[in-house]
């Protein structure tokens, strides 16, 4: 198993109240994006865990396109990953930021 | 953390998450998680096979309610890792029965909303355990009054440990494409050859272990259509339907079974089975709407029986 960590300062915090939220479910070619409100100010973390080696660079390249598009501020995100493509990683942060966003 | 919920009275049971069918389940933010995603309560086991863990080792526990009606309730997620029994998703679920067992302020239902494979082969010994401590947590639990109820809807279906963990609940709700076994069709027909059981002759092992054929033979209590909205109202009148555990009803499921087998024992298939119970046309009952067969179904005295 691989660990990837990513620390971003994000734009402003995520607006909403919520504390936590999770997303998806760990299967094949999915993953779940576990969202927790921990962190001060607009400091953003990442932590993933997957089984699948030697990507380093494209998720580090989508945690960046993430952060830029929806600001999520405050967050501290875990991610476990079944082999999720790019493109169901994106979806499921974002599925995650809405959540949080939501009442 | 049941905001996961694009789900509405008409979706899909089988297709579902494991909390999705919790928040079509269950009155509206009624529901508690005990030992949630963020305590990380993870498989020890795991990471040693190079295996993604799941934040909630693949089973959901808390309490909520239903139709106003306090439960206690576990979900099995079929998608990770089959739904399998291991050492920390077995231990979740025993604890949740083993407490409404002994602590009587607690809700006196509980409902299991199985989906899985059976035990996970990669903690086998562990995951083994746990059925069996479940198995004795839940009928000790029904001799002392607690109702648990299972519900068998989802892709993994109820294999291996989750059979055997379904024939211990006090009352069982199946959709059609729940399936209800022990030994998984691949499985018999490896041991016992493709003439014994054609594991790829799909028509054959849906009608034998689908939800329909379990309802049929009184496997389970109640059929419902595969829907949110279907397990919730099986569910709910199955709550006040379920009889206590003791000597007599042991006795009255032992005769049941042995007729069950002296009947059936001989059928290559599942269509002579429905013949046997007086079924017209039994060869109609895979295309048959979910209403239609809980009509044909209710008024069959073998799948009716009150034993359990």
């Amino acid at each position: 198993m691989l660990t990837l960590y990513f620390k971003h300062t994000a734009k402003q915090r995520l607006p909403g109240k919520k504390a936590e939220a999770l997303i998806g479910v760990v299967a094949s070619g999915n993953l779940e994006v576990l969202l927790e409100r921990v962190l001060l100010d607009a400091a953003c973390e990442v932590v993933i865990a997957t089984p699948v080696v030697g990507y380093d660079a494209t998720w580090e390249a989508v945690v960046a396109e993430f952060v830029e598009r929806s600001s999520p501020g405050g967050l501290r995100i875990s991610i476990n990953d079944g082999g999720a493509r790019p493109d169901t990683v994106f979806l499921r942060l974002m599925q995650g930021c809405a959540l949080m966003e939501s009442v | 953390m049941m905001e996961d919920a694009a789900t509405h009275d008409q979706s899909s049971w089988f297709q579902a998450t494991a909390r999705q069918r919790l928040a079509g389940l269950l009155d509206p933010r009624s529901f508690t998680e005990f030992l949630g995603p963020s305590e990380r309560v993870e498989s020890p086991h795991l990471h040693i096979f190079d295996l993604p863990r799941a934040f909630d080792d693949g089973v959901v526990v808390g309490r909520g309610a239903l139709g106003g009606i306090p439960v206690l309730v576990a979900a099995q997620e079929g998608q990770f890792m089959g739904g399998t029994f291991g050492e920390v998703s077995g231990a979740k679920l025993v604890g949740l029965v083993r407490a409404a067992r002994d602590h009587k302020d607690l809700p006196q239902t509980v409902l299991l909303l199985l989906d899985s494979g059976g035990v996970r082969l990669q903690e086998a010994n562990a995951g083994e355990l746990s059925v069996a401590e479940l198995m004795r947590a839940i009928v000790q639990a029904r001799c002392s009054g607690v109702s648990v109820i299972a519900l068998v809807g989802g892709k993994s279906g109820a294999f291996g440990g989750a059979g055997l963990t379904a024939a211990t609940c006090s009352r069982v709700v199946v959709s059609e494409q729940g399936r209800i076994g022990v030994t998984g069709p691949e499985v018999i027909e490896t041991n016992k050859g493709v003439e014994e059981y054609d594991s790829r002759d799909k028509s054959l092992v849906w009608s034998v272990c689908g939800g329909k054929n379990r309802r049929l033979i009184g496997m389970a209590d109640a059929f419902t259509e595969d829907s949110m909205d279907g397990f919730r109202s099986a569910v709910r009148a199955q709550l006040t339907h379920v009889a206590r555990l003791d000597l007599a009803t042991l006795q009255a499921e032992q005769k049941r079974l042995t007729a069950r087998q002296e009947k059936f024992g001989s059928c290559e298939d599942a269509v002579s089975m429905w013949k046997i119970l007086g079924v017209n046309d039994p060869q109609s009952i895979p295309d048959m709407d979910a209403a239609s067969f809980i009509k044909l179904a209710n008024g069959i005295e073998d799948a009716n029986h009150d034993a359990r």
